[in-house]
This record gives structure tokens, C-alpha cells and sequence, in this order.
């Protein structure tokens, strides 16, 4: 009898000693705000709550999997799962399933994958895992091997085409290349040829990528089609105003005028029921994430982990950005998920992973 | 290998917190630039969108395009819309639907089919689409539902127009159908991206003309942004953009003259096809029986379906597109074609035509179809009488090699390219053709034989063709090698600006052949309707020149030493009747190809029609056993209904 409560006390230490206390904190307010907006995002259907609970604590056994194992351990399983994430992408390209004209997942009897998700880690798992092998003879190539690492999946994704999760996969191999000491002069000669190349690029674009970067300037040019969304969702946040209209009072969101409101523009919902209010709340959060996971980056002791946590929380920061930017509409309709609150299982997943890693790397330098 | 740089731990480390600083300040700022527009929407633009939102909600109102109407060469009207009441129901607004439809029946007729339809549709459709219960309303039916809308949540009469074709089974091959949008033609829509303009829309073209000019009928969806206060109902219009109606399809097909070809073939089955060798035009297009496209608009009821589907003479398959039939005797001005450009036979050369052909070293007898035979003949007396035993030993002198290039140049074998979806190929035989066909079967089958060229001589054999490629070959035979892609539609009538775009108005290419090889098969064709000829009955009294062939296809073999006996055969295994023909000789206004299904020897069948339908066109009398049952609007009154319709 008396054994009991020391048992439970010893298991909770046992589950609670890898991880992170702060980003637990922080992550677990971010859950509570995102079951609130689901609730009312659903219609006050429990359905994909109970589905949200179950694929959220699948993903926290991973990430606390991860947690508790030294990233050198992590580090070394990077090559196979790159490789992996290469060959899938391959199948997806000759046997992949076409929806909407695009071909990104793979049939696997159960159930479909979307290998493009892997690489969003594999990718920096990868280059994070080259420098830190070659860091004592890092020559000018090396850097060239790496664009080709970094081009081979780019350019897989893009042909499904996906340039959203496309433009998420290059960005989490730049960052790896930026915290491994890519000299400022490729970055800023970069950013230049970038800049020159985009009548190239846009010229490359198919028609409905076009069309959605022209319908961001101006949603009113086709408001019964493509623009639709984007008026629709910035009708949302503006009438919820500075205080919001209430909880489960959105008329947008209720009125079925919202899109995709539980998955992609689930932000939409928040902001019209929330306000500007919560909005900056929202915001606040993400950043205290971003906060201590650049803590977290700054004490890493090796090249890896360096690298590796930097990606991480800079591509967290993408994800973020630019979902909440697309809803508002300053940046072009793309697949991204608001990161923890929408709903969906794959990217919550990833986003554990990356999660999970980081507190690996954490926890490495105690 | 020197490292680019000496590795110096503490300037690392620098570089890599300097790193850290400046992305996040960068991540910062980028928040901070989210925040200030969240600012700009809702509290400086706040008013603008709540006003939006709450008290007018703003919606964007489709406003669908009249669907262009199809008419044919003088304007008869074949293709219409009309305007009529629907009962429509969304499912997602009601409370319990069957309850609904229980009180709506006290109000309106639904019939059982009406219902059954219903339950169909609403399988296949989303919840918050509206869908039909009853189309066609009653004025006063309308009347009453409107009266007690409040009554009906999720219930809505909405005026709507409906397509029409007047002339149901006579142009069901030709115009084809639209139908309700379904699963397969939206995923198509969202791939071509044409959802937009199809907003609102509830039907598509499914087959024949309607189908193939779909992006011309169908025009460009408007749309009308109006205010509605919370209850949904318009306040007032804000800003309109008007839907560009669909453009009209003018028509080569002349109706009158189709119903002219559809009475001459009475009940039988069969196809006709009639064009214009000047222009490719289609004429006439008849492929019978047909079927009401009527009935498949809103959907075919099961009843209906399972009566077309499991109809015997498949009133659903175009004769005249898809099916493919070996040419018989009709092949042979073909075949006489390629004889003089190869330099197989001269003009002149006279050779035995007797009653039957065997090769060196069989005793196959090839017989022919007259038990006596012809004696001797040259090349136009051969076609003339029909001779088979001359065609067989002028195959089998030929060689396959010699006769499929020439033919294959008439179009035989191969799509036409008319404006018409799933169009028959067809088999003009060769030997590479045979190796593919067989590809899976022994040697001994994939080889080609001396002797298959045998009865491909006189259109047997592997040869096998649609009804349209004969009259297209017909066509450019009598119009000297200049060949026309045929075409259903003449002209698209813009619907804002009034101008047309011409189908092939150009001809489509010239057949490199020699003017007097066409005068001589073409007077051979001729010398058909004259006495001795095959078809000398149908040259009696005729008030302009005319040039034919008669054909007559087997569909089974007959037993070497037994006798064709077409009373002893169930009727689907008789012999086909063909004719082949054009007129007038010396400057050719309408070609056509006729094959009348299990009918016998085609001067018997299918020539007959021929001479009628020509006496029409050319000299408009309409024949004398079929004048009281015609129904098309005469040709004076026509350009009236047409103006009536614009």
C-alpha cells in the first residue's frame, strides 16, 4: 500500500527525465488552444478530438523514444533514412497515386504515406550528419556535395509537383548549411541569383501555382474560384476584431464559409473567434517555443547538433510563418499545416520528431 | 589535403552564436510583420469585414450561360433549351428528409420514377447540393410550394432551362446527350481547371456533337455578388458580371433529307451516311435504330436502361461510327483503283470472269456470286456485272502489298477524324497488320497466306470498315481524290458577335492519282445503273446521272458445295446489303455509303434507299411511299423557326 504511490512517483520521474520542462509547458498550452479551436472548427464534433488524442500521444511515445537516446545514436541512423526517403520518393514517382493532378503518395495496402514528409527530417538529418564527418576537412565542394544532397529530393517533390513542401524541404537543408558556417557572401550572392532567376522560375510554374500567387495579389481576380479561400479567411480574421467574436460564435466559420477550417486554415477559426487577442497570444507562444529551442541550439556541443537544432527550430518557424501568413493572405496558398494545432496526423508526427530530436540534443550537453 | 580554413574553436563558436542572433532577430521581426497585419485586418479594416460577415453577408451567385443550340444547314432548330420550374432539395438544410418529401407530395405529383430518380442522385451527390425531386413543374404546382416555402426548410423552386431535342430518335447518333454532371466528368473539370465556369451548372455533353463541342455550347459562367441578410435571401445586387452564352453549332446535316434516309429504311437496322464531296460535310447520319436522348438528360430511369441496354439490335451502338462491317461488292472500285495506278491491269485488258477461282494447286473453289459466271470481262464490266472470279484472280495477280497503299489512301482503315468521339478504326488487312492481330497465336496464324489476298479482292476476308469510311472513300473518289476531313458541323456561331468559324472549309489533302484512273472506275461506277448492270433497276427514269455499287456482305460462311439460302438462316446471320453511290456523275453533290443490316443482296436493300434519298436532294421530290409520314418543318418555314429562336 504504501509501495504504491512511491511507484507512480518513480515512473513519473522515469518518463519525465529526458524531456524538456519548459517546451513541455509551452507545447502543452498549445495543445489545450488547439482542442478548443478544433472543437468549434468541428462543428462541437468529438470525433476528430479523439482522433487528435490518439495520433498526439502515438507522437509523444515517439518523440520521448527520441529524446531519452543520445543524438550520436540518432545522428548515425541519418544515411539510411535518407536513403530510404529517396528510394520512396522514387516509387512515388513511378508508382505514386494521382489526386488533384498531383502525385504524392505511395499505396501501401493499409494505408498511404507521403514520403515528402519524411524528408522535411531526413534531409537535415542528413547534411547535419555530412558536415559533422567531414568538419575537420571541410574543403569548398563539400558545400557543392551538399546541393546535391538537397537537389536530388527537391527536385523529386517538385515534379509531383508540390512546390509548397518543396520550398520546406530546400529551406531545412539551407538552414543546415547557414549554421554550418556558409559563408555570408554565397548566402547574400545567393539571395541576389535567386532574385534575377524568378522570371525564369515563374515562367516554370504550372498554371494553377501561377494562379495561386496572382490570386494572393489579388483575390478579388477570380473571387468564385481560386480566390475564393483567401477572401473568405481574411473575412474571417477581420470580423473577429480585437476581442473576437466568442467561442463557437464564428458566423464564418459556422456558416461553412471556411475551407479545409479543421486542417490548413484551421487559423482562420481561431482568429475569428479569438480576435486579435488571441492572435498575439498565439503568436506569443510560438515564439517562446522558438525561444527556448534556440537555447536549446545555442548550448549544442557538436557540429551536428548544432546544425540539427537550428533546422529544426527554424523550419518550425517556417511552418508557422507561413501558414498563419497564407490564411491572412501575404503569401500564396501552400500545403502547410499550422504546426500543433491543425488537424492531421502526418505532419504532428514530424513535428514531435523534430521535437524530439531537440531535446536529444539538449539533453546531451548535461 | 589543407583544410580552407584553420580551425580555431573560439571564432567558430563566435560565427555560430552570431548566426543564432541574427535568425532569430529575423524570425522577430517576420512575427512582428504577421502581427502588424493582423492589426491592419482587424482593427483598421475591421469595420469593412465585419460588415461583411455579420449583418450582409455577401454571397456570389452564379449565373449560368444559355447552352448554344444546334441547327441544321438551313436553320431547323435540332437542339433546344426551355424554361421550366424544378423542385429542388438540399439535403444538408433538412431537418428529416423523407418527412419533407411526404408533405411535398401532398402539394405536387411525384411520381414513383421521380422519387427512385431522386434517391439516385442524391447517392452520388454531396449534401449541400441541390438536387432535383420533380422537374418541370406546373405553373400552378410552383405556385403552391412558393406559397408555403416556410414550411420547407433546405426546399427551393428554381426556374431553370432544359434542353430539348425535338427530333428524339432521328438525330439521337448525331447530337448525342448531356447529362448530369457526375464524379468522373468534375474530376475532369478540376483537372482541365473549368470547374469555375462550371459553377452552378448541373449538366454536361456525354456523347455525339454535345460532348465533342462541349467548350463552345457551354459558354462562360457569369456571376452576380448580392447582399443577403442572415436568413440567405438577396437584398440587393452589387456588382454583375453577365454570362457569355454558348455559341450555336450550324450544322452540314440537312434534317429533311435525314428524314428522308430514316423512312427508307422503315424498321430495318442499319446506318446511312451521306456527305457532300465538295465540302466533307455531312448530310445525312443515320444510324438505326436509334434511341429518345431525351430520356437521359436527368438522369435514365432503370426501367429505360435495362430496354435499351438489352434491345437486341443495341439501338445505343452508332452503326454508322462504330460499327464495322466487311464492304462486300463496294470494295471493288477500290480495288479497280489500285489495279490501274499499279499498273496491275490495263483499261482494255479483257480476262476471263467464269464461276469459280482456284488457286494453283487447291481444289478451294472461290465461287462466284452469280453461278454461272460472266464469262470474260475487262475492269468496268467486271464491276459492272460484280464479277467476283475476275476480282479474285486480279487480287491474287496483285499481291496484298499492291492493293492496301492505294486503298488505304481512300481513308479505309483507319478514323476519318469527323467531329465524333470513339470513332471506329476499322481493318484495311496487311501483312503487318495480320502479325500484330495475331500476335498471341501461333506462327501458322500470324503468317500471311497468298491466298488471304484471295477474298479481300471482292471486300471479304479481313477487310472491315465503318460505314462512314466508305462514304468518305466514296466521297473523294467522286470528287476526283480531293478529300475533305468529314464534318457534322459547318460552321460554330459565335453567340456575342454573330461570326462563324468554319469547319474544314480547306481540303484536307489530294490523292496523287491519275484524273483519267477516276474517270474510268467512276464511269465503270456508272455503267452500274445501266442495263446489265447490278443495280439497272435503280437507273430506270433517272432524271440526273447517278454512279453506285452494290455490295453484299457475308456474315458466315457457307460450306463449300452448299447453297446460300437466306430463308434457311436465322435472321442475324443473313447476308448484309450495301450500296455505295454518288451523284450527279459529271460534278458530284452528295455521296453515300448505305449498309442495311441482314437485308440480302444490297441492289435488293440498300440501293433503293440510295435512289430516293437522291431524288430528293437533287431534285427535291420526296419519294412517293414515304411523303405523308414526314414531320420535319418544311424547307420555307424553316428560316422563320430559326429566327424565332435567336
Amino acid at each position: 500500500m504504501t509501495l504504491q504511490p512511491h511507484l507512480i512517483k518513480r515512473l513519473w520521474l522515469a518518463i519525465k527525465a529526458p524531456l524538456d520542462g519548459p517546451l513541455m509547458i509551452i507545447l502543452g498550452l498549445i495543445f489545450a488552444l488547439s482542442l478548443v479551436v478544433l472543437y468549434s472548427a468541428n462543428n462541437q464534433g468529438l470525433d476528430k478530438i479523439d482522433n487528435k488524442l490518439v495520433y498526439t500521444l502515438l507522437s509523444l511515445t515517439i518523440m520521448w523514444l527520441l529524446a531519452r537516446s543520445r543524438p550520436q545514436s540518432i545522428m548515425n541512423f541519418a544515411p539510411p533514412i535518407y536513403g530510404i526517403g529517396v528510394v520512396l520518393l522514387l516509387a512515388v514517382h513511378f508508382k505514386g497515386v494521382t489526386v488533384n493532378g498531383s502525385t504524392r503518395w505511395l499505396e501501401l495496402g493499409i494505408t498511404r504515406i507521403q514520403p515528402s514528409e519524411i524528408m522535411k527530417i531526413a534531409l537535415p538529418m542528413m547534411l547535419a550528419w555530412f558536415f559533422q564527418k567531414y568538419e575537420l576537412s571541410m574543403r569548398w565542394w563539400h558545400y557543392l556535395v551538399a546541393a546535391v544532397m538537397i537537389a536530388i529530393p527537391c527536385a523529386l517533390v517538385l515534379k509531383q509537383p508540390d512546390l509548397g513542401t518543396t520550398m520546406l524541404i530546400a529551406a531545412s537543408g539551407f538552414f543546415v548549411l547557414f549554421f554550418v558556417g556558409l559563408p555570408w557572401k554565397v548566402i547574400l550572392g545567393g539571395m541576389i541569383a535567386a532574385g534575377a532567376s524568378m522570371p525564369v522560375v515563374w515562367n516554370m510554374l504550372h498554371d494553377y501555382q501561377r494562379r495561386r500567387v496572382m490570386t494572393m495579389i489579388d483575390p478579388m481576380e477570380d473571387p468564385l474560384g481560386a480566390g475564393y479561400h483567401i477572401i473568405q479567411s481574411m473575412i474571417a480574421i477581420g470580423s473577429g476584431g480585437p476581442w473576437g467574436k466568442g467561442w463557437l460564435n464564428g458566423t464564418q466559420t459556422h456558416l461553412d464559409y471556411i475551407p479545409e477550417r479543421t486542417t490548413d486554415f484551421i487559423f482562420a477559426v481561431y482568429s475569428e473567434e479569438f480576435g486579435l487577442v488571441g492572435n498575439i497570444v498565439l503568436v506569443i507562444l510560438y515564439t517562446l517555443v522558438l525561444s527556448r529551442a534556440m537555447m536549446i541550439t545555442a548550448g549544442a556541443q557538436t557540429l551536428y547538433g548544432r546544425a540539427m537544432a537550428g533546422a529544426i527550430t527554424l523550419s518550425f518557424f517556417v511552418y508557422a510563418f507561413v501558414n498563419m501568413g497564407m490564411v491572412a493572405g501575404i503569401l500564396p496558398v501552400v500545403g502547410v499545416p499550422l504546426p500543433f494545432v491543425s488537424y492531421g496526423g502526418t505532419a504532428t508526427v514530424t513535428l514531435f520528431v523534430g521535437m524530439g530530436m531537440l531535446m536529444s540534443i539538449g539533453n546531451a550537453r548535461r | 589535403m589543407r583544410p580552407t580554413r584553420f580551425k580555431n574553436p573560439q571564432a567558430e563558436d563566435g560565427q555560430f552564436q552570431l548566426r543564432l542572433i541574427v535568425a532569430y532577430v529575423f524570425m522577430l521581426l517576420m512575427f512582428c510583420l504577421l502581427i502588424a497585419r493582423f492589426v491592419w485586418l482587424q482593427v483598421y479594416q475591421y469595420e469593412h469585414f465585419s460588415t461583411l460577415a455579420q449583418n450582409n453577408r455577401i454571397s456570389l451567385l452564379p449565373i449560368l450561360p444559355n447552352r448554344g443550340l444546334i441547327m441544321d444547314r438551313n436553320g431547323v432548330i435540332l437542339a433546344q433549351n426551355y424554361s421550366a420550374y424544378t423542385l429542388e432539395l438540399v439535403p444538408s438544410k433538412m431537418p428529416d428528409m423523407n418527412a419533407t418529401i411526404a408533405e411535398l407530395a401532398k402539394l405536387v405529383n411525384i411520381t414513383p420514377r421521380d422519387e427512385k430518380l431522386f434517391k439516385k442522385l442524391l447517392g452520388e451527390s454531396k449534401d449541400f447540393e441541390s438536387i432535383p425531386l420533380k422537374v418541370k413543374l406546373t405553373e400552378e404546382e410552383a405556385a403552391r410550394v412558393a406559397a408555403n416555402a416556410w414550411r420547407f426548410p433546405g426546399v427551393q423552386v428554381k426556374a431553370r432551362l432544359f434542353r430539348d431535342y425535338p427530333y428524339k430518335e432521328l438525330t439521337s447518333h448525331v447530337l448525342g446527350y448531356i447529362g448530369r454532371i457526375n464524379q468522373k466528368d468534375q474530376e475532369r473539370l478540376d483537372d482541365e481547371d473549368k470547374s469555375t465556369n462550371y459553377k452552378g451548372t448541373n449538366y454536361i455533353g456525354k456523347t455525339g456533337l454535345e460532348a465533342v463541342y462541349e467548350d463552345d455550347l457551354h459558354g462562360q459562367v457569369g456571376f452576380e455578388e448580392v447582399e443577403t441578410d442572415s436568413g440567405g435571401r438577396a437584398i440587393r445586387s452589387l456588382r454583375r458580371t453577365p454570362p457569355v452564352n454558348g455559341n450555336n453549332l450550324k450544322l452540314a446535316l440537312d434534317i429533311r433529307l435525314q428524314e428522308v434516309a430514316d423512312k427508307l429504311f422503315g424498321n430495318r437496322r442499319g446506318a446511312l451516311v451521306a456527305i457532300d464531296p465538295q465540302t466533307g460535310g455531312v448530310l445525312a447520319f443515320l444510324s438505326k435504330p436509334g434511341f429518345d436522348p431525351n430520356l437521359f438528360i436527368d438522369g435514365i430511369d432503370s426501367q429505360s436502361w435495362a430496354a435499351l441496354n438489352n434491345d437486341w439490335q443495341k439501338p445505343m451502338i452508332n452503326r454508322a461510327l462504330r460499327g464495322t462491317y466487311p464492304p462486300g461488292s463496294t470494295f471493288k472500285p477500290f480495288m479497280a483503283m489500285a489495279a490501274l495506278e499499279t499498273h496491275s491491269i490495263g483499261m482494255h485488258d479483257v480476262r476471263p470472269a467464269p464461276a469459280f477461282f482456284t488457286l494453283p494447286g487447291s481444289s478451294h473453289q472461290f465461287r462466284d456470286s452469280n453461278k454461272n459466271g460472266n464469262g470474260s470481262a475487262n475492269l468496268a464490266k467486271a464491276i459492272q456485272v460484280s464479277s467476283d472470279t475476275f476480282f479474285y484472280k486480279l487480287a491474287w495477280d496483285m499481291g496484298i502489298d499492291k492493293i492496301a497503299p492505294t486503298v488505304g489512301q481512300f481513308g479505309l482503315g483507319r478514323p476519318t477524324g469527323i467531329d465524333l468521339d470513339g470513332e471506329a478504326s476499322g481493318v484495311l488487312p496487311t501483312k503487318e497488320w495480320k502479325a500484330k492481330r495475331f500476335a498471341r497465336y501461333k506462327e501458322e496464324f500470324r503468317r500471311w497466306y497468298p491466298a488471304d489476298v484471295v477474298s479481300i479482292g471482292i471486300g471479304q476476308g479481313f477487310n472491315s470498315y465503318t460505314p462512314l469510311q466508305m462514304a468518305n472513300g466514296i466521297a473523294t473518289l467522286a470528287n476526283d481524290g480531293v478529300a475533305y476531313k468529314p464534318h457534322l458541323v459547318q460552321e460554330v456561331v459565335d453567340a456575342r458577335s454573330g461570326k462563324s468559324r468554319l469547319i474544314a472549309a480547306k481540303p484536307d489533302h489530294v490523292l496523287p492519282f491519275k484524273q483519267e484512273n477516276f474517270e474510268y472506275v467512276k464511269a465503270a461506277m456508272q455503267s452500274v445503273l445501266k442495263p446489265g448492270g447490278t443495280a439497272w433497276r435503280l437507273g430506270v427514269g433517272l432524271p440526273y446521272t447517278m454512279a453506285g455499287k452494290t455490295g453484299t456482305a457475308q456474315v458466315v460462311a457457307i460450306k463449300q458445295g452448299a447453297k446460300y439460302n437466306a430463308s434457311a438462316l436465322a435472321e442475324q446471320y443473313r447476308d448484309h446489303s450495301w450500296f455505295v453511290a454518288f451523284a450527279p456523275v459529271e460534278k458530284p453533290r452528295i455521296a453515300v455509303a448505305i449498309i442495311v443490316e441482314n437485308a440480302g443482296f444490297g441492289a435488293a436493300a440498300a440501293a433503293p434507299i440510295a435512289r430516293g434519298l437522291f431524288d430528293y436532294y437533287i431534285t427535291g421530290k420526296v419519294p412517293g411511299s414515304i411523303s405523308g409520314d414526314l414531320k420535319t418543318v418544311p424547307m420555307d418555314t424553316a428560316d422563320d423557326a430559326a429566327a424565332a429562336s435567336d
